[in-house]
């Protein structure tokens, strides 16, 4: 179907590839915000056909990454309990907490099942009324309104014994933080094409501006990221700053406005600690209190969360772009997607994991 | 985590709670949430995130975005 394959077709690949070393002239750094496509510029090798005076620097956006620590400390204290049924994406299974992981937690018998969507956790809640099932809603804004679904389902069936964990966060503050930094070196964005799938790219325009900063709303497949890369490169080039759509078969500028009120109607703006990155303002969406039903924070008032994270470990500085993960000393060696020390081993989106699974060096 | 996969809707469920759809992935096929998508009929494609579909895939953007690019190809012979 040309809907797919022809976005993966190899003669427009090495086409764009061709326009993008006719039309460079300088060395630009690019970020894409996303994990995911991340693994897909590896994935399909295309850093190793860019022209070098490209730098694609990886962005923060792999939700299994930034996740507080206190946070999966907190969901390793709720799934040790007994009447307690966790569900959670399979990613955040090996993500290391300050002493232990969630899978290491289901080795010694606790319930924690992964599920693809969170919708398949109020099917268990609904098929163990004796069990408290809380899902790790954890995600950018794309999975958000998936994650909401599940509770909306889940009020809609009336069920007493179902409630989230939320670590939302959201990507225009992180773009935000980002580049407000004094040690930024980001000069051209490629937005992350599901979450504008999602919120649509109306935010991003006073973004450019601010930071003066062309950004491009880019997809996944090998023609969508080099086209991406191509309108960046090109906007940088003329010295235009502009927001851009590369990825107009899924995205609109006002984005999708029914996932929308789905979010407005059960979540608020909240900061959030980013892992590996720390405090940023109003960057995150928790529960409204009149779900709390709803929130396992409330629900079992975890305390006294003592963190301890990896001295060695440098996955903040490789979530912010200032480091490659080749520049740990311990990649690759004492950590390995097998045994990672931080999240961004770990994940499917996370840079490390990246690099180790496509051996860049 | 935001991986998006493209497929076609082949079936709309009627069932309490939220509106659902089977989806064919390549063979594949999933009960799917579209809630979201209120004017989603049968032989529509979608992207779907963790079982919940985002947005209808405009054949006709791909088309016109597709046509560009392979024009640029012309171009440049």
């Amino acid at each position: 179907m040309d809907l797919i394959t022809g976005f993966r077709d190899p003669t427009l690949v090495r086409n764009l590839i061709q326009q993008i070393k006719n039309t460079i002239t300088h060395h630009w750094t690019i970020m894409e915000i996303c994990g995911g496509q991340t693994h897909a510029i590896m994935h399909y090798g295309l850093d190793q056909l860019l022209p070098t005076e490209i730098e694609l620097v990886h962005g923060p956006g792999c939700p299994v990454c930034v996740t507080s620590l206190e946070l999966v400390d907190k969901a390793l204290a709720i799934a040790a309990r007994p009447d307690v049924i966790f569900t959670s994406y399979g990613d955040m299974l090996r993500v290391p907490g300050s002493q232990s992981d969630l899978f290491s937690l289901k080795a010694k018998g606790a319930h924690i099942q992964v599920v693809y969507s969170p919708l398949d956790a109020v099917q268990i809640a609904q098929n163990n009324p004796d069990k408290q099932v809380v899902f790790f809603a954890i995600g950018f804004e794309t999975t958000a309104p998936s994650n909401l679904a599940a509770l909306a389902q889940a009020q809609a069936f009336g069920l007493q014994n179902f409630s989230l964990l939320v670590s939302h966060v959201c990507v225009p503050p992180a773009m935000h933080a980002i580049l407000g930094s004094p040690t930024n070196r980001v000069q051209g964005f490629l937005a992350a094409g599901h979450v504008c799938a999602v919120m649509g790219y109306w935010e991003y325009p006073p973004i450019a501006e601010k930071y003066h900063v062309p950004i491009t709303v880019t997809g996944f497949e090998p023609v969508d990221l080099l086209n991406g890369i191509l309108l960046t490169v090109k906007a940088l080039e003329n010295n235009q700053i502009i927001v851009q759509n590369a990825y107009s078969r899924i995205v609109t500028e006002q984005g999708n406005q029914k996932a929308q009120q789905l979010i407005q109607k059960y979540f608020e703006v909240c900061d959030r600690n980013w892992r590996g990155i720390g405090l940023i303002p109003q960057s995150g969406w928790r529960l409204r209190s009149e779900y709390a039903l709803y929130d396992a924070e409330k629900r079992f008032s975890v305390e006294n969360i003592q963190t301890h994270e990896s001295e060695i470990c440098i996955s903040g500085l490789i979530l912010q772009g200032l480091k490659k993960p080749v520049e740990c000393p311990a990649f690759g060696t004492l950590c390995t997607p097998q045994n990672p020390l931080g999240a961004t081993m770990v994940s499917s989106e996370g840079t490390c994991s990246a690099y180790y699974r496509y051996a860049r060096k | 985590m935001c991986l998006g996969v493209p497929g076609k809707i082949v079936e709309l469920l009627d069932q309490p709670g939220l509106k659902m759809a089977l989806v064919d992935f390549g063979g594949v096929t999933r009960q799917v949430c579209v809630e979201s998508l209120p004017d989603v009929k049968v032989g529509d494609y979608t992207i779907v995130h963790a079982g919940y579909a985002l947005n209808i895939l405009s054949e006709e953007e791909a088309q016109e975005t597709l046509a560009i690019l392979r024009e640029l190809d012309d171009i440049k012979e």
